[in-house]
């Protein structure tokens, strides 16, 4: 009986998440706002902004440098954590 | 706990493996700039070959080969490199990773010079995974304790 406060809430934020999923553009909507501002920037201008053959890599190197930058420092920060964690040496 | 299991076909089989594996990691990481690919997945392939060693071989064979003081160097040294040639940008006169200032120090038109800071900062990524991933492993495949993990 101790998991059914627990059951109850995952039901009421399963029903809320549902819900909220409702007024989602649908797949490959080509009206939804993500394909109408920055996706025509992209496909338009990375070849002479970024000269790089491949747009993928232009975004994940070139626009959104930061992003990555702190995707690598994200990596680093959990396994550091799970060192100190979990790591026991008697030596390194 | 990792055993010292001694399976001679699986051992062979890893020998084949793991140049095999090693080599096709470093094909993605430096194909990553024109096709799928890049650091992130280079780096998971080279942490999985050695992955692949300790289990065909033993714990202490993989840390034989790559010492843990060395991967938590490694683990330093790609966010170090991500984030140097960023700095090393912001030096030259631009903003914080605008590649094409590279140009300034290397011996590269801007365009060239891009691919190159691309690939440099694909090649700090690629490191830190690798070490991340293998030290996750060993930690986590060992409750932390390498030196017992082989005694049980």
């Amino acid at each position: 009986m101790k998991k059914l406060p627990a059951f109850i809430a995952i039901i009421i934020t399963g029903i809320l998440l549902i819900y909220g999923a409702e007024d989602f553009p649908k797949w490959s909507d080509p009206n939804q706002p993500a394909s109408l501002h920055v996706s025509p920037r992209y496909i338009e201008k990375t070849v002479e902004e970024t000269a790089v053959p491949n747009m993928v890599t232009s975004i994940l190197a070139d626009y959104r440098g930061y992003d990555t930058m702190f995707e690598t420092t994200v990596i680093f920060t959990a396994g550091i954590v799970v060192m100190m964690l979990l790591r026991r040496p008697k030596k390194w | 706990m990792v055993k010292n299991v001694e399976d001679v076909v699986i051992q062979m089989l890893c020998r084949m493996l793991i140049p095999l594996m090693q080599v096709y990691s470093l094909y993605v990481f430096a194909h990553g700039h024109g096709s799928p690919g890049g650091g992130f997945q280079g780096g998971c392939i080279m942490a999985a070959a050695f992955i692949v060693m300790v289990i065909a071989y033993d714990l202490n064979e993989a840390k034989r080969r790559f010492r843990e003081k060395a991967l938590l160097i490694f683990c330093c040294l790609g966010v170090f490199i991500y984030a140097g040639t960023g700095w090393a940008v912001l030096l030259l006169g631009s903003n914080f990773l605008d590649y094409s200032f590279l140009s300034k120090v290397l011996p590269a038109d801007p365009v060239k010079a891009r691919y190159y800071g691309m690939a440099m900062i694909e090649l700090g990524v690629q490191i830190t995974v690798m070490a991340i991933m293998l030290s996750i492993f060993l930690d986590l495949v060992t409750k932390g304790e390498h030196e017992k993990a082989l005694e049980e």
